[in-house]
């Protein structure tokens, strides 16, 4: 890293009258089009940068290599299934025949719908399900859509008591965020203590005001939900409807379906299990399906065959759907990268995804407990959780003096790892979940497995070097709540 | 197993109140800061405040979250503790003594309502 150039800001590397271009000779000077009143002109400079044009390629050079990605470094950031994304899929999204506009007419973009009604196609079969809609732009807006499906759904029938949903606590925080949002009201189901959903502390809370149940399954634990069958009977029972949020797929890929367990709509995170671009802003795209029975209730617009025009896939808009949550079919983009991933890995070959993911995970774990508290002791599907350092390495949270998992995942940024998820789920204090996905070699986890037990033997003989890391990166720890309670967003207010 | 002091009037919320004359003392019971986890950042009302019985007067934040702060009394903020402005983790250190706001209490009989030590002990289990 270059300190001149990447820990200054830009404005900060200017000089007065530099530039970096030069223009011919202006043949208007004091010509304006328009006489601007004083209130559309502007009064003051403009007070841009101003640099040479190698000191601005170095500046923003210095920075991006500053940048931390999966294509960089290993990311085992729990329940974000960080996985590779192949360049393969970059390469075909750009291919010309895509690069169409929104609105050009479906008979002139069979090759784009019939590549989204593929799509739709392959995940409703993966998933177990009737149909899928593709519009949703991330994970959240798929948790919204598929609560107004059911929320649509029960209004069909003209049952308009349902306004409550139930939640497990160890649930990802957009659930009870979706629903709040969606107008319903949450109910919290407790785990019990190997951390799956307490089905007899669910069945006094089912009753004819509930619209559903949401889960995640593996949950965000890490671990399957062996009841879900029971728990399916009984919320369909009163009449309610099974949402399953799709964040945790990666290791049901190919060896069980949501819509075989009893769920009735779903979102996928593209983003995870279907190696689209994640982080950074991404963007995502978040599918919803739904069961039969449940299609008409899907987002306006659908492409869909069978219509007036004649052969092929036409936008339709029903009645009975829900409405729109986007106006066109979503982050296409993303679509075409998923399918791209689809068919390069096959039929035959999906399945493998899952199965690795849960071996590396369960690798992870096995290497590490010695040194990490783990606080359910059971084969983990994609990921699991720690809860902090053992108590023989610093970690007993009883002690005002521990080192916490923030230490330790700080130190972790020393090492060149991305940090894991911390403080999440809710259900320990010290929380630290790592999920390492299908496409990292042994060798990687053999390296992140030989780091982590070196950080627990300075946790152990030099708590005070965690306590003050990250020490080698460009930026040292921050305060984070400072940051968030007073930021300072442009270059003036520092 | 997280501390109870004798003496104290506790809220269901996991506030407690201190009592000393016509003033309470206000903070987050060692139960509550134990189950937050490490506190971040406390949000206060400011001198003059009025606070209301069971409704919320500021916010608690730690790694894992942030919880609303309930009075348990009605009455007329004093004071507030500004050593958690710099030090929110005292709370952790010790919830009892680190208060968090000072209130001239507006009507006593609002203690009623509220639980002693052993009631609170046991819906803390």
């Amino acid at each position: 890293m270059n300190k001149t150039y990447y820990s200054k800001l830009i404005f900060e590397l200017s000089r007065p009258g530099r530039v970096g271009y030069s223009l011919p000779k202006n043949e208007f000077e004091g010509y304006s089009l328009v006489q601007l009143g004083a209130t559309q002109s502007r009064q003051t400079k403009t007070l841009l940068p101003e640099c040479d044009e190698l000191t601005v390629v170095r500046h923003y050079t210095n920075m991006s290599n500053n940048n931390f990605g999966v294509d960089t470094g290993f990311y085992p950031l729990g329940s974000c299934t960080m996985k590779y994304n192949p360049k393969l899929n970059e390469e075909l999204c750009q291919l010309p025949g895509f690069n169409i506009h929104p609105m050009t007419p479906a008979k002139y973009a069979q090759g784009s719908l019939k590549l989204y009604d593929e799509v739709q196609k392959t995940l409703a079969e993966i998933a177990g399900l009737s149909r899928f809609t593709l519009n949703p732009y991330a994970g959240a807006h798929g948790e919204l859509t598929g609560l107004m499906v059911i929320r649509q759904y029960h209004m069909s029938r003209g049952d308009v008591a349902r306004t409550k949903i139930i939640v497990p606590d160890s649930a990802h925080g957009t659930n009870p965020a979706s629903a709040a949002v969606c107008g319903l009201q949450i109910v919290e189901v407790k785990s019990l203590a190997d951390g799956t959903v307490d089905v007899e502390a669910l069945k006094p809370l089912l009753g004819p005001d509930i619209a559903g149940m949401m889960m995640t399954n593996p949950n965000t634990l890490g671990l399957f939900e062996t009841k879900i069958p029971e728990i399916a009977r009984l919320v369909h029972e009163c009449g309610g409807l099974m949402y399953y949020d799709g964040a945790n797929l990666n290791p049901m890929l190919g060896v069980c379906r949501p819509g075989d367990m009893g769920f009735d709509v779903m979102h996928i995170n593209l983003h995870k299990t279907f190696s689209t671009p994640h982080g950074g802003g991404g963007p995502g795209s978040g599918p919803v399906g739904v069961r039969k029975g449940l299609e008409e209730f899907l987002p306006n617009p659908k492409p869909l065959s069978n219509s007036p025009e004649g052969e092929g896939l036409y936008l339709r808009c029903e009645e009975s759907s829900l409405g729109y949550i986007s106006f066109f079919l979503g982050n296409f983009g993303i679509i075409i990268r998923a399918y791209a991933y689809l068919l390069s890995l096959g039929k035959e070959n999906i399945p493998m995804a899952g199965k690795l993911s849960v071996l590396n995970a369960n690798y992870i774990k096995e290497s590490l407990r010695s040194h990490y508290e783990l606080p359910i002791d059971t084969v983990c599907k994609h990921e699991f959780v720690f809860d902090g350092l053992r108590e023989e390495y610093g970690g007993d949270h009883h002690s005002p003096e521990h080192v916490t998992t923030l230490d330790v995942a700080k130190r972790l940024l020393d090492y060149g790892f991305h940090a894991p998820t911390i403080y999440f789920p809710l259900l320990f204090h010290e929380a630290l979940m790592i999920e390492p996905t299908e496409t990292e070699s042994k060798e990687t986890l053999d390296d992140f497995i030989a780091v982590m037990k070196k950080i627990a033997e300075e946790a152990k003989a030099d708590p005070q070097l965690l306590k003050t890391a990250p020490h080698d990166t460009p930026v040292r720890r921050m305060d984070d709540v400072k940051a968030v309670k007073e930021p300072k967003f442009t270059f003036k207010a520092l | 197993m997280a501390k109870v002091i004798e003496g104290l009037y506790y809220a269901e919320s996991h506030e407690y109140v201190r009592v000393e004359g016509e003033y309470g003392y206000i903070g987050i019971t060692d139960y509550a800061q134990d189950q937050l986890g490490n506190v971040v950042y406390v949000d206060m009302p400011e001198v003059d405040d009025e606070v209301t019985a069971g409704e919320e007067f500021g916010a608690v934040e730690s790694v894992k979250a942030a919880s609303d702060l309930f009075s348990p009394v009605s009455g007329t903020v004093v004071e507030v503790n500004e050593a958690l402005e710099d030090e929110p983790e005292l709370i952790n250190k010790d919830a009892f003594a680190n208060w968090i706001i000072k209130v001239e209490l507006s009507d006593k009989s609002e203690l009623d309502k509220l639980m002693d030590a052993a009631a609170y002990e046991a819906i803390c289990k």
